[in-house]
C-alpha cells in the first residue's frame, strides 16, 4: 500500500504513487466518501496515451457517474482488473486494493508540481 | 433550479443532519439521499426495515356531500368499491387520459376522502380537484403544509410500527386508520413505494419528530435504518412502481403506462374515460417497457435505447438495481410491443451496452402476501 506521504494529489481528488516502473492512479478516501457506493468503474485501455486532465476514467455510484482526471500525461500501462467484479473495492480501499490504472512515461516535472499529503489535505479544508 | 437558500426543509431536517444524512434538492427541498449508503439502505428495506422521511409529500382532504362524487369524477380507479379503512392506488387523469398525478385515496367514510399527492404537482393536483369540483358539494382541504409523513417499511415493519400505533399492526394491506399519536390526529396506512410491506404515517409537523425518533429506537434491534431518496428511488424502481414526472406525466396515460388495472372503464364515467377507450379500441402505439443491462453498467435517465442498430426510445427511469446486481430501466417502446427478453442495447457515456426487455416488476417481495 502506498504511503499517504509518498503519494500526490489533485484539486480533482485523485492520488498518483510512483513506483518502481509506473505511476499508479487512484481516487482519494475523500473522494470515495463523496462518491459514495461504487457499483461500476470504467477504466482507460492499455496502451492508452493519456493527457494531463483529460477525463480518462468513469467510476459510478448507484445516483451518479464521476469523471476521474489523469493526474499527469503518460500511456496506460495496465487498469486494475480486479474491479470490474468487485468495483467496490475504491470504497474498501481507495488507496490500495481500489487503485484505477497505471500510467508510464510521465514526466517527473509534472508530477513534482501536484500537491503534496499536506497541501491536499489544506486544499480540502479551503475547499470544505 | 432553486438556490439553497430557497430550499424547504421537513420538520425532520436536523434529526437527519445529526444522523449524518446528505441532502439533496429534490422539488425545491432539501431531503435526504442517504444516511449509511444506498446500498445498505436499499438492503435493510428488502431484509429488515427501513425508515424514511416522506414529508415533501401532499396530503389533501376531499370531504362533504358530494366528496365521493369529486373522487369518482377524478380518478380513473373506482372508490365506490373500497370500503372505508381501505387505501386506494389512482391515476387522476385529464380529458385525453393524460395522467395529473397518481395518488393513494384512502376511504375514512361515504363523505370522507384522504389523498396523498406527489410533492411536485401539489399545487397541479388541489387546483385540479378545486376547478373539478365546481358545482358540487364538497370541499378540497390542502393539508400539506401543516403535515409530515414518514415510511415504514421492510418485512419487519409490522413489528416497528406497534411503537407508535398498536391497531395499526392489525391493517390489512391497503388498510388505513386514523388515530391519536402523541395525542394529535395522525392518519396510518399500510402502504409504501418500496415493494415491501409497510406502513405511512401522517402526522402533524410537531408531532412527526417523535414518531420518527420511537420508530427509531423500536426498530433498532430489527435493523432498522433510516433511508434516504436515493434507496427510495431504487426500491421503486425494482418494484416496477412508476415515478411521476419521470415515467408518467399529462401527456402519457394509464394504459400506456402498463397500469390497465387502475382505469375501471366499467366504472359510470370519469374524467379521461372516452380517452382511454378511444385508446384502447385502436390500439396502443408505446407502453412502459422494462429493460435489463446484460453487462456491468449503470443506465441513467435520458440514456438512449436501440433495437437492431435503430433508436428505440429512451430511459425514463434507471439504476443500478442492488437487488438484482444490475442495471435496470424503463423506457417507451413502440408497437409492436417486444416480448421479454428482446435485444436492445443502452448507450451510456458513448458507449452501447448489451442490455433485453424485462418483465415488470423487476422484483418481488414474498412479505407482501
Amino acid at each position: 500500500m502506498p504511503e499517504p506521504a509518498k503519494c500526490r494529489y489533485t484539486k480533482t481528488h485523485e492520488w498518483v504513487y510512483l513506483d518502481a516502473r509506473s505511476a499508479v492512479v487512484g481516487v482519494t478516501e475523500h473522494a470515495q466518501h463523496e462518491i459514495g457506493d461504487v457499483v461500476f468503474v470504467d477504466l482507460p485501455k492499455a496502451g492508452r496515451a493519456v493527457t494531463q486532465g483529460e477525463a480518462v476514467a468513469v467510476v459510478e455510484s448507484v445516483k451518479a457517474a464521476f469523471d476521474i482526471y489523469a493526474p499527469l500525461s503518460g500511456t496506460v500501462e495496465a487498469s486494475n482488473p480486479a474491479l470490474a467484479a468487485d468495483p467496490a473495492a475504491v470504497n474498501r480501499s481507495a488507496t490500495d486494493q481500489g487503485w484505477l490504472y497505471k500510467l508510464t512515461s510521465v514526466d517527473a516535472a509534472q508530477l513534482a508540481a501536484l500537491l503534496t499529503l499536506a497541501q491536499y489535505e489544506e486544499f480540502l479544508k479551503t475547499a470544505a | 433550479m432553486t438556490s439553497a437558500a430557497a430550499l424547504r426543509t421537513t420538520p425532520l431536517h436536523q434529526i437527519q443532519k445529526e444522523a449524518g444524512a446528505r441532502f439533496v434538492d429534490f422539488h425545491g427541498w432539501s431531503l435526504p439521499v442517504q444516511f449509511s449508503g444506498i446500498i445498505k439502505e436499499h438492503q435493510a428495506v428488502r431484509g429488515a426495515c427501513g425508515l424514511f422521511d416522506v414529508s415533501h409529500m401532499g396530503q389533501v382532504w376531499v370531504t362533504g356531500k358530494d366528496a365521493l362524487a369529486l373522487v369518482q369524477k377524478t380518478n380513473a380507479n373506482d372508490a365506490a368499491k373500497f370500503k372505508p379503512g381501505q387505501s386506494m392506488y389512482s391515476h387522476m387523469l385529464n380529458e385525453r387520459g393524460g395522467v395529473v398525478d397518481d395518488v393513494i385515496v384512502t376511504v375514512f367514510g361515504p363523505e370522507r376522502f384522504f389523498v396523498v399527492v406527489n410533492a411536485s404537482n401539489i399545487e397541479t393536483d388541489v387546483a385540479w380537484l378545486r376547478r373539478q369540483a365546481a358545482g358540487l358539494d364538497c370541499a378540497v382541504d390542502d393539508q400539506s403544509a401543516g403535515t409530515a409523513m414518514v415510511a415504514l417499511q421492510g418485512p419487519a415493519a409490522k413489528e416497528v410500527i406497534g411503537a407508535v400505533c398498536p391497531e395499526a399492526a392489525a391493517l390489512k394491506r391497503m388498510g388505513g386508520l386514523e388515530a391519536r399519536l402523541f395525542g394529535e390526529p395522525c392518519v396510518v396506512t399500510r402502504t409504501g413505494y418500496t415493494g415491501e410491506d409497510g406502513f405511512e404515517v401522517v402526522a402533524p409537523n410537531a408531532v412527526i419528530p417523535r414518531v420518527w425518533q420511537t420508530l427509531i429506537v423500536r426498530g433498532g434491534s430489527f435493523g432498522l435504518l433510516p433511508c434516504g431518496l436515493g434507496a427510495r428511488d431504487t426500491l421503486r424502481l425494482e418494484a416496477g412502481l412508476l415515478l411521476h414526472g419521470n415515467d408518467v406525466d399529462a401527456d402519457h396515460t394509464t394504459l400506456e403506462t402498463g397500469y390497465d388495472w387502475v382505469a375501471k372503464l366499467d366504472k359510470p364515467d370519469f374524467i379521461g374515460k372516452a380517452a382511454l377507450q378511444a385508446q384502447k379500441k385502436a390500439g396502443l402505439t408505446r407502453r412502459l417497457t422494462g429493460l435489463k443491462l446484460l453487462e456491468r453498467g449503470v443506465p441513467r435517465p435520458g440514456c438512449k435505447v436501440y433495437a437492431d442498430g435503430a433508436e428505440a426510445g429512451v430511459l425514463c427511469s434507471a439504476t443500478y438495481s442492488p437487488t438484482l446486481e444490475t442495471g435496470i430501466g424503463v423506457y417507451y417502446a413502440a408497437a409492436p410491443f417486444p416480448p421479454p427478453g428482446r435485444a436492445l442495447e443502452v448507450e451510456i457515456h458513448g458507449r452501447r451496452f448489451p442490455a433485453a426487455t424485462a418483465p415488470l416488476p423487476f422484483y418481488k417481495s414474498l412479505s407482501r402476501s
